[in-house]
């Protein structure tokens, strides 16, 4: 594997942006917040996440695949073959960049579920769900980047420049985008660790680190989840699957179980709030994230930014006519919104949701 | 006046362009289309005038030691690390940890600032550093403040949120907080007393205002029409006996 193990000082720099009346914008307007930011990173992962680049194909899981062994492909293909349909199958067009010597082989998907493979009452989101477990836990060598409807990750080791040059991100175009260089503090610098993290439609980017990831990882574990990325943030992404898409949680509440409040101002809501949040963080103890963290989640229908409960980390926020845009700073939206209506800095632990309009 | 079109340049290209321009002699120096650029006027301990039109980037003024500095728009983290003397004024908001580790001059802020602002402020008889914040404050404001003047004055009468966070002056070990307005205790560690100023702290409060209204163009009087409390250290160390027994 193309692990580069690095212990270095923390850094990483998110950013990203929603069109709520689903205008789609052009990758590149949040390479260009992102490379601002170039220097909060340190070339050792970079990526980004967008939704509403497959119209076409918007009605397929798109799989995006890297594989670090291109002989496995044919060992996943078999595989993916005997449970699904396969629209479509292409590499994933890269464009040679001289910063970028080495590069697994990307491969991406447009695939359905066989019918006949539900059985009894497993949901086609579980069925593709544990497809990405499988595949990324037991077939050395393959990792499935993203597994959503019409969106897609795009990451690897690199700058963010460099990144988006790869993969050609200007010419995507979607109406919501997250980003995210990396500076890797304690965990490998590696393509599968480079952010977004995703599974089904969430993705996540994260600046921070996640103290708490030994218990998330058990928890998640005793749910079928198998974490494999070596990297905190993958998490993030299981859990909001988890608390949101199969225990039904909205997405406010679960940003109270992510981000919990303190016992002590818990103490001080009045009694309704007090139960309903003493309730919240008996039952989801073991998915409260802990640590300095600010994460932006991307999902089918909105946008959300949300840091950690004593803000260990920066995160900015900004509207301009239907777009909001959050980044770790300011001059990241203003490079590309110079003159937005409202900016302002959520307080510690309240999240930023926002919602495509329907 | 000289001025420095920044715009899209690299930090260590404008950086290095400000202090060209300071050894050439140059006392007043406008920087033209700031987005970003990290490290502005770090250790520079020339008495020199920089006016900043765009959104600096982090760590500005840092171990700065003499100019005085105006940003004319937001900021954002980190300003006024260690410093020693000299002044940052700011007619936005501002971000988070501002003025870590001051120990001399001045930062006097429009707006908002974020968290831990006024971390491990320190001064002495010789010296003690001065932040004035005109909006609100996150959480930690004054954590561990060992010295120096924090003033905060919420005067955005309609903005909703509190006027200052949580863990307000937690590790308070020295130094003197002012705020506008009243202060709810539960916000504040076991070792901070808040009691109401008394004549000589308020000379101190207005002179401190007074300046900070000179380089806003606000009017004194208004401001004090509300009373403020004041916020000091009563106990040397609340924590001696946390490992002891």
């Amino acid at each position: 594997m193309n692990h580069n193990y690095q212990k270095d000082i923390s850094g990483c720099g998110l950013t990203g942006l929603i069109s709520k009346k689903k205008n789609r914008l052009s990758g590149s307007h949040i390479v260009k917040s992102l490379c601002l930011m170039n220097d909060r990173g340190n070339g050792l992962g970079a990526g980004y996440a967008a939704y509403g680049i497959y119209p076409e194909f918007k009605d397929f899981y798109a799989f995006h695949i890297m594989y670090d062994e291109p002989s496995v492909r044919w060992t996943v293909e078999e595989y993916l073959k005997s449970n699904y349909h396969l629209e479509k199958i292409e590499e994933i067009p890269t464009f040679p960049v001289k910063a970028i010597s080495i590069s697994p082989l990307l491969v991406r998907y447009f695939m359905k579920p066989l019918k006949d493979k539900l059985v009894g009452d497993i949901q086609e989101a579980d069925f593709v769900v544990n497809t990405v477990m499988k595949v990324n836990s037991e077939i050395e060598g393959a990792y499935i980047f993203s597994s959503g409807k019409n969106m897609g990750a795009f990451k690897g080791v690199g700058n963010p420049c460099d990144i988006a040059e790869f993969f050609r991100i200007e010419d995507y175009e979607g109406y919501i985008w997250t980003a995210h260089t990396r500076f890797p503090t304690n965990t490998p610098g590696w393509w599968g660790g480079a952010h977004p993290f995703t599974l089904l439609d969430w993705s996540i980017v994260h600046n921070g680190e996640i103290s708490s990831y030994g218990i998330n990882k058990r928890y998640l574990e005793m749910y079928g989840y198998k974490l494999t990325l070596l990297t905190d943030t993958e998490v993030a992404a299981y859990l909001l699957d988890l608390l949101i898409r199969r225990h039904g949680l909205d997405i406010p509440t679960a940003c109270l179980a992510l981000a919990a409040p303190f016992w002590k101002n818990i103490d001080n809501k009045d009694e309704d709030e007090r139960e309903a949040l003493t309730a919240l963080r008996q039952a989801y103890g073991s998915a409260l994230l802990n640590g300095p963290f600010s994460i932006l989640f991307g999902h089918s229908k909105g946008l959300v930014g949300i840091n950690d409960r004593i803000k260990l980390r920066p995160l900015v926020a900004a509207i301009k006519d239907d777009i909001t845009y959050m980044a770790s700073e300011e001059s990241a939206i203003r490079a590309i919104c110079p003159t937005p209506e409202k900016v302002w800095a959520p307080r510690a632990g309240e999240a930023v949701i926002v919602n495509l309009e329907d | 006046m000289f001025e420095i079109d920044a715009k899209g340049s690299y930090y260590r290209d404008l950086n290095n362009k400000v202090r060209d321009a300071i050894s050439k002699g140059e006392k007043e120096i406008t920087l033209k289309n700031i987005n970003g650029q990290y490290y502005i006027g770090d250790g520079l301990r020339e008495k020199v005038s920089i006016i900043i039109e765009g959104v600096p980037g982090n760590d500005l003024a840092a171990f700065m030691d003499g100019p005085t500095i105006r940003i004319k728009s937001n900021a954002q983290d980190n300003i006024g690390n260690t410093m020693n003397s000299g002044k940052v004024i700011i007619e936005g908001n501002a971000g988070d940890v501002l003025g870590y580790g001051m120990r001399g001059g001045k930062l006097h802020v429009r707006g908002d600032v974020g968290y831990r602002v006024g971390i491990h402020m320190k001064g002495d008889k010789k010296q003690a550093p001065t932040i004035v914040v005109g909006g609100t404050a996150g959480d930690f404001f004054g954590e561990y403040m060992a010295g120096g003047l924090l003033i905060l004055l919420g005067l955005d009468e309609n903005d909703p949120r509190p006027i200052v966070g949580d863990y307000l002056g937690t590790g308070m070990h020295g130094g003197m907080i002012f705020i506008r307005g009243e202060v709810d205790e539960k916000l504040c560690g076991a070792e901070v007393g808040i009691m109401d100023p008394d004549a000589d702290d308020l000379k101190v409060l207005k002179a401190a205002l007074t300046d900070y209204c000179n380089d806003l163009g606000l009017n004194l009087d208004e401001i004090m029409k509300k009373s403020f409390k004041k916020l000091i250290p009563v106990s040397l160390r609340p924590y001696g006996n946390l490992y002891a027994y």
